[in-house]
């Protein structure tokens, strides 16, 4: 998978002013170099990622009201195309789609012969406007589990390789955001979760509509070259600072990650879990716009006369009745045991899979919950429990 | 061969049994040996002996119409039966030498009669009886999950 | 591509037991599938679905790929129940082996529970290879009835040539059964090794290896000298669908075979 090639911080052309005018110019350019350019747009009351060829289709105005198990678009009394927190999804269904043919195949006789699905390398590259940090995060823990490990997702592969990435800061942090607890966001930082490209900070203010851009990659930096942006002055950079920081500083929710990993491997058994239960309905709308979540299934697919075949990659959730299905049984048959898989796994075993948490503190699984459970709230429950009676069963 | 006083503080059930004990139970004591397919005794015939057995093999079984089904098996170091303990002393399944088998069988009324008089002597007898019954039915429990059938 | 199966076809079915049959597989291109013991492969039945099988054959002869599958699905018996000429898909092999060369110089215990016994078959073959490495190699295995009973000749054979103590369990057995009845735990109070210097293998449904490596810890194997293999729902068996996981093991790649002392702390859970 190639990296964009990094462009030393602090030179001069590491960050670039651009105004909206500038950021079509830029949406122009990629468009112009054969990438298929995603981005936010509204959509049935939401926020949801789509292909744009225009500043038009991003949700100018629109900000976001988040909580657990609630969601709302509102009105904002600017016009700012990234005043939200988060939608629904991430950058994860662009590189990871929810289906995928792995194989066709045609039987002959007694034999069969198998091609593998090579759609995936012949789609146009995408560019992805608008990755928040979090979902930065989230994506370079996907290219460690998809394609930096033993076995490789080849399909993830392809689409990542080459993929141009605009990420943004966040300037309006959302009710379920805690982005800082995990040590994600809000800002972008190189170095930190995937490659990017461009970083955007933007900044409405005095009549005046515009982005401070951080420049990462040498193609970036020509992109910016090719739009005619400029230096940004010391005065808007720093006004960039202080809307990440200001930002930091509204998180809507915190998770204590010390010894978290431990603490949920000693209390499998803690009647917390008991609890969660109770309100959990194993819907499965926590995994799915969980940007890290990558479990799948797979379906094998027939034509009647059953000569000709194919196997699809579909997205799965632990939550799934049968996920952990073995004859004679399920192994996780409780809601109980599937609540306390997916958490023990997002913040504990992930670090000893993966080396790191598998949360980015994106807060979309409180969002979406219709339960109203929140992952924040349930690990400091857990952790007050076995504070109340340490018998701690290693 | 060894004598029965020489054999029985070798077999693990007596372990642990002080030599006053030892000598109680094998005022009870004889040796015994069956050959090949010869029943010890029958499923409802009363149950007087306490068997110790030294070699060879015993088949538990339960009979059915069409067949007889061995539930257990017991060879060098283990015992046969309890129900010399439990009224009303009859036996609950048929007991059958799979092999030449030697045993020292043992008084079922002599060895009551011994455990009433003496309790202590009771008592360490049946210690050893119980965590001998915990053990097969710990193992006809297991055999009831039928763990290689259709559950894994 | 670790995706894509490869045509094998089937040139020898023998039926074991009542539910479960032995296919012996040759690679349409001729490739051998070269195997380390313990691992296994997803076999697929082309249309129906594809299941993961350990290999039960001779890792020292690859040309041949066995599999012995228990009809317990509709894409098991869809395998299990393939003639010879049929064509199977085979992707792998996939996963950790037993590893069996670590008790070389020292006793080997085999304790096999069920269909158990034949993901436990290639070590045991390993061990017959070079007998001359391993003091003594004991294989304690339990089945439901003497009917269900697999690999009698292998089992004859190891004890009768290759001086192995084989000790047979059943959970019951018929009037004329002159053998063992009980728990193949009872069968591990009673053998004759070493513990201090034995390396145990374990397979079978997992409460018998539970308990079977809990009575091998009585007679004081250390647990990291105990290997168990592992089964959970697998989709993909190369890491990436996430079904395996037993909390942080993928028994795709760090399993299926997991020694005890990493297992234990798990097994002891409910639902993990």
């Amino acid at each position: 998978m190639s990296l964009p090639v990094q462009v030393a911080a602090g030179s001069e052309r590491a960050t670039r002013l651009i105004d909206v005018t500038g950021l079509q110019a830029l949406i122009d350019a990629l468009t112009g170099r054969g990438f298929t350019v995603i981005g936010p747009t509204v959509r049935a009351g939401a926020i949801v990622n789509a292909p744009i060829v225009s500043v038009a289709d991003l949700p100018a105005g629109w900000g976001d009201d988040q909580d657990a198990g609630r969601y709302r678009l509102r009105r904002r009394d600017d016009d700012k195309l990234f005043g939200f927190a988060t939608g629904a999804q991430s950058a994860k269904p662009v590189f990871f789609p929810t289906q995928e043919v792995l194989w066709r195949g045609r039987r002959d006789g007694e034999e069969f012969s198998v091609e593998p699905d090579e759609r995936a390398a012949a789609e146009a590259p995408y560019a992805v406007l608008g990755v928040r940090s979090c979902d930065l995060s989230a994506l370079g823990i996907h290219d460690t589990v998809l394609t930096g490990r033993l076995h490789q997702d080849t399909g993830y592969g392809a689409r990542r390789t080459g993929a141009f990435v605009v990420a943004v800061t966040c300037s309006d942090p959302g009710g379920t955001c805690f982005c800082v607890s995990m040590g994600t966001g809000p800002r972008p930082e190189p170095g930190r979760g995937a490659p990017y490209d461009l970083a955007l900070t933007e900044l409405v203010d005095g009549g005046r509509h515009r982005f401070v851009v951080e420049v990462v990659s040498e193609r970036g930096a020509e992109l910016m070259d090719e739009i005619g942006a400029g230096p940004a002055a010391p005065d808007e950079v720093a006004s960039a600072d202080r809307v990440a920081e200001d930002a930091a500083g509204r998180m809507g929710r915190t998770l204590d990650t010390f010894e978290l990993k431990e603490l949920l491997y000693a209390n499998a058994e803690s009647p917390i879990w008991d609890a969660v239960a109770e309100r959990c309905l194993s819907c499965t709308n926590c995994t799915a716009v969980c940007p890290t979540c990558f479990c799948t299934s797979v379906e094998d697919v027939t034509d009647l006369s059953g000569d000709v075949a194919g196997r699809e990659r579909v997205w799965d959730s632990c939550f799934n009745a049968d996920f952990a299905y073995i004859h004679g049984g399920t192994v996780r048959g409780s809601t109980r045991s599937r609540y306390r898989q997916w958490m023990t796994h997002k913040l504990g075993s992930w670090i000893d899979q993966f080396g790191m948490s598998g949360c980015v503190g994106c807060g979309r699984c409180i969002t979406w919950c219709p339960a109203a459970i929140d992952i924040t709230e349930e690990a400091a429950a857990l952790r007050a429990a076995a504070v109340a009676s340490p018998s701690g069963e290693g | 061969m060894q004598t029965i006083e020489q054999y029985l503080p070798t077999h693990p059930f007596f372990a642990g049994l002080d030599d006053e004990a030892l000598a109680l139970v094998t005022g009870c004591a004889v040796n015994a040996h069956v050959r090949t397919g010869a029943y010890l005794f029958r499923e409802g015939e009363p149950a007087d002996t306490f068997y110790v057995v030294r070699s060879g093999r015993v088949a538990i079984r339960m009979r059915l119409p069409t067949d007889a089904v061995v539930v257990d098996t017991a060879r060098d170091g283990d015992v046969v039966g309890w129900s010399w303990l439990v009224p009303p002393y009859r036996w609950t399944f048929d007991a059958v030498a799979t092999e030449d088998t030697s045993f020292v069988s043992i008084d079922g009324a002599c060895l009551r009669g011994k455990c009433e008089a003496d309790p202590a002597l009771g008592y360490a007898l049946l210690q050893r009886v119980v965590r001998i019954m915990s053990t097969r039915l710990h193992s006809a429990r297991v055999r009831l999950l039928d763990l290689y059938g259709t559950r894994s | 591509m670790t995706m894509l199966p490869r045509p094998f076809r089937v040139t020898r079915t023998t039926r074991d037991t009542q539910d479960t049959h032995t296919l012996d597989l040759v690679a349409l291109d001729g490739e051998p599938l070269a195997f380390a013991s313990g691992q296994f492969t997803m076999l697929d039945a082309f249309g129906v679905g594809e299941v993961p099988i350990s290999i039960s054959g001779d890792p020292g002869r690859p040309e041949v790929l066995r599999h012995t599958i228990r009809d317990v699905g509709s894409v098991s018996r869809a395998l299990a129940t393939a003639a010879p000429g049929a064509v199977l898909g085979v992707r792998g092999p996939f996963g950790t082996g037993w590893e069996v060369g670590a008790g070389r110089g020292g006793d080997v215990v085999f304790v096999a529970g069920g269909i158990g016994l034949a993901p436990l078959r290639p070590a045991v073959l390993e061990v017959v290879r070079a007998r001359e490495d391993y003091d003594r190699v004991v294989l304690l295995y339990g089945a439901r009835t003497p009917e269900d009973i697999l690999f009698g000749d292998d089992l004859r054979s190891w004890a009768e040539d290759h001086d192995i103590d084989v000790e047979v369990i059943v959970d019951n057995g018929p009037h004329a059964w002159r053998g063992s009845v009980g728990l193949v735990t009872q069968l591990i109070d009673r053998a004759e090794f070493d513990a201090t210097r034995t390396l145990a293998l374990i397979c079978g449904p997992e409460v018998m290896m539970r308990h079977s490596a809990a009575a091998l810890g009585d007679r004081g194997v250390p647990r990291a000298r105990v290997r168990l293999s592992m089964e959970r729902n697998m989709k993909c068996g190369v890491g990436l669908c996430g079904h395996c996981q037993l909390r942080e093991y993928f028994l795709c790649l760090d399993g299926p075979v997991l020694s005890y002392d990493a297992l234990e702390p798990l097994m002891a859970r409910a639902e993990l």
